[in-house]
């Protein structure tokens, strides 16, 4: 590590010398935390980072002690969840933390995500960052169906046939590559065992690499912050950014302040409304799976909502799963669309803000519209935030070259609290 | 006493938060609904009738209990649910378990199955009569009040009676002793009302009176949702009194948190 960081204290002897000398402990606690400077000025929207990965952490717990109790089978699935229920002791706790964090993943996610968009965090040179991010929503997002798929109620069953139908729209390889996932010509015992392994060994081992590279790309540009400016750029004798504290105790214990709002939060959905109205467990799913038996109304779970809007909105099924498939892209390919010479909002002009603006609510009305029934008012609304949808990435080239945009100060901007 | 406190502490949390909570996702429903019903002739919003059972009602659930016991259990299982974990949660004791509510020949730590024959059942009724463990979590207690409430005389079925939560019912209206028997005047063919579609009824007509009084039999029909709601998650109970301790916890250790953050941030400038 750098040269100032052996003469801060003395070398260490017993057995904290012993472990340092084979595994560079205090050094790593060093470069990641105490010496790790970020910008002072962080807002609410910087809590998301680190919600997300106690909300990993929770998910990965609760996993493993309900796959202690779950039986894996058509004929056992949903017996042996409402056993966890029931019969495990605090095992319908387990079931409602895992639940509520899936749909609490999705929120924080969705927030650190817009962070991003407000201050420009995947701009260069955090492309990379934003990248991998990218992916963990993708693989979030696998994790995420084929987990709603293994209580093997009647919504995971329907839900399960449309999703997995999306991959026959491809030409050519569509119907094969459809009976190679299901490993069944429907949704059958094969596909609840592989999205099983997939939910609880596979995925989750990509999501646990994809977030350390996210961390290290992180830690290699450092954190972005409200005015978008690069405190790298101002340092003082010691090679220290001026406007920088040391990410511990500084945000460490901020975070733990926010750890606690969160999980108060949490809790009260847990324990007081734990399907949330039916939205984050669906009455549907307390039937069992039934081939025989479609539900009134397919939907996917609100997470999904958005770009099943999308979806629906094009008359064509085969049209409709690419422009599904393209709305992902859009959101992959932000940091060379962009193309603004500021970062963040605060110094961005009318343009941007107003497509922002306009791409959230279209957002939000395409999640609404998603969990509804269609109708020929939700269709048009689709439709017509679809087109905003893709106007809002398509156009960003030209309209942030053209923001009058405002001069970026040099040093930060101080609000924090 | 303090469980009792606790409870009404729970029950109180989840009236005041869950609205709270929910007013922004409520509110676009609501608002739709609203539209288009002013003016229109009256009719019996049955769609709209509530169970609004009390799950922190002990002595409801305990009558609930007795009620599904002698008017439900000889058809319908709760298969997920076993005598005697009701019995502890309700809190009825040991004795009255097994005189009242225990079937011949089972144990209590038996699941609450029926022992029917399957060929009767079929000839009865065409079908099995269903297991009744989920109904109130993948219709809703509402719907199961609706549906205990919604029967009227129909001479074109074999029963002899419909439903109107479930047109085509193949369940006789096995409670029409304790309610009585009504039947419903629709409103003319094509008559809009009803959310969410179904039969527009004008009104009932008692055709014959029941044992118990309407006000009665509505107590009756929610004591035994409110059960059915219980069994169809017993922990639910446990659930909203652990929460407020969980819930009250946190508080305090982010009030804390706050102050922790407060102080080690004073040299930030």
């Amino acid at each position: 590590m750098g040269g100032h960081s052996n003469e801060a204290g003395p070398a260490r002897t017993g057995f904290t010398g012993w472990l340092n000398k084979r595994l560079p402990v205090d050094a790593f606690v060093k470069g990641s935390m105490t010496e790790y400077y970020a910008p002072k000025n962080f807002n609410i929207w910087y809590f998301f980072g680190s919600l997300a990965l106690l909300v990993l952490v929770m998910q990965l717990i609760t996993g493993v002690f309900l796959t202690m109790h779950y039986k894996v089978g058509e004929a056992t699935a949903f017996d042996s969840v409402e056993y966890i229920m029931r019969e495990v002791p605090y095992g319908w706790l387990l079931r409602y933390l895992h639940s509520t964090g899936a749909s609490a993943f999705f929120i924080v996610v969705y927030l650190h995500m817009f962070r991003a968009m407000l201050y420009g965090s995947y701009k260069a040179p955090r492309e990379l960052l934003w990248l991998f991010g990218m992916v963990i929503y993708l693989a979030l997002m696998a994790e995420a169906f084929m987990g709603y798929v293994l209580p093997w109620g009647n919504m995971s069953f329907w839900g399960a046939q449309v999703i997995v139908n999306l991959f026959g729209t491809i030409p050519v390889i569509g119907p094969g590559l459809v009976e190679w996932i299901r490993g069944d010509y429907g949704i059958a015992d094969s596909t609840l065992n592989r999205f099983f392994s997939l939910h609880v060994v596979a995925v989750p081992l990509v999501l646990l690499l994809l977030v350390a590279l996210h961390l290290v790309a992180l830690h290699e540009t450092g954190s972005n912050n409200p005015d978008g400016i690069e405190i790298k750029d101002n340092k003082d004798a010691k090679g220290n950014p001026v406007d920088g504290i040391a990410f511990h105790p500084y945000y460490t214990i901020k975070d733990v302040f926010g750890v606690g709002v969160f999980l108060t939060l949490f809790c009260i959905v847990v324990f007081f409304m734990p399907t949330f109205g039916g939205i984050f467990l669906e009455k549907p799913n307390f039937e069992v799976a039934n081939a025989m038996s479609t539900p009134d109304h397919i939907a996917p779970v609100w997470y999904f909502t958005p770009f099943y809007a999308i979806l629906r909105a094009v008359p064509d099924q085969q049209l409709g799963a690419l422009a599904m498939a393209l709305s992902l892209v859009c959101l992959v390919l932000l940091p060379w669309l962009d193309r603004s010479p500021v970062r963040s909002i605060r110094y961005r002009g009318w343009m941007w803000k107003t497509a922002l603006t306009l791409f959230v609510i279209s957002f939000v009305t395409l999640g609404y519209l998603g969990l509804m029934p269609p109708s020929p008012l939700y269709t048009t609304l689709a439709r017509i935030c679809s087109v905003v949808y893709f106007a809002f990435f398509v156009l960003m080239p030209i309209y942030t070259r053209l923001d009058p945009v405002k001069p970026v100060p040099a040093r930060l901007t101080s609000d924090h609290e | 006493m303090s469980t009792r406190i606790t409870r009404r502490l729970g029950v109180f949390s989840v009236r005041l938060l869950a609205p709270l909570l929910l007013a922004p996702l409520m509110l676009a429903p609501a608002a739709m609904a609203a539209e288009g019903h002013g003016g229109e002739p009256a009719h019996v919003n049955w769609q709209d009738w509530k169970a609004n059972n009390q799950i922190g009602d002990q002595a409801s659930l305990q009558r609930g209990a007795a009620n599904f016991a002698n008017y439900c259990a000889s058809c319908h299982s709760l298969k997920y649910l076993r005598y005697e974990r009701m019995a502890k949660d309700l809190g009825i004791p040991d004795d009255l378990l097994r005189k009242n509510l225990l079937p011949d020949g089972a144990k209590p730590t038996d699941y609450m199955m029926v022992n029917f024959p399957k060929a009767d059942a079929e000839a009865w009724f065409g079908k099995l009569p269903p297991d009744l463990s989920l109904i109130t979590r993948s219709k809703g207690s509402d719907y199961v009040y609706q549906f205990l409430k919604g029967f009227y005389v129909d001479q074109s079925t074999a029963t002899k009676t419909n439903n109107l939560a479930l047109p085509g019912a193949a369940m006789p209206a096995v409670l029409s002793e304790l309610e009585g028997v009504k039947r419903a005047v629709f409103a003319e063919q094509g008559a809009v009302g009803g959310h969410g579609g179904g039969p527009v009824v004008e009104r009932f007509e008692v055709v014959a009176a029941g044992s118990l009084s309407p006000e009665k039999y509505d107590a009756f029909v929610r004591d035994t949702v409110n059960f059915m709601s219980y069994a169809g998650e017993p922990s639910q109970l446990q659930r909203n009194d652990l929460g407020i301790w969980v819930v009250l916890f946190l508080l305090v250790f982010t009030g804390f948190a706050w102050l922790l953050k407060r102080e080690y941030w004073r040299d930030v400038h």
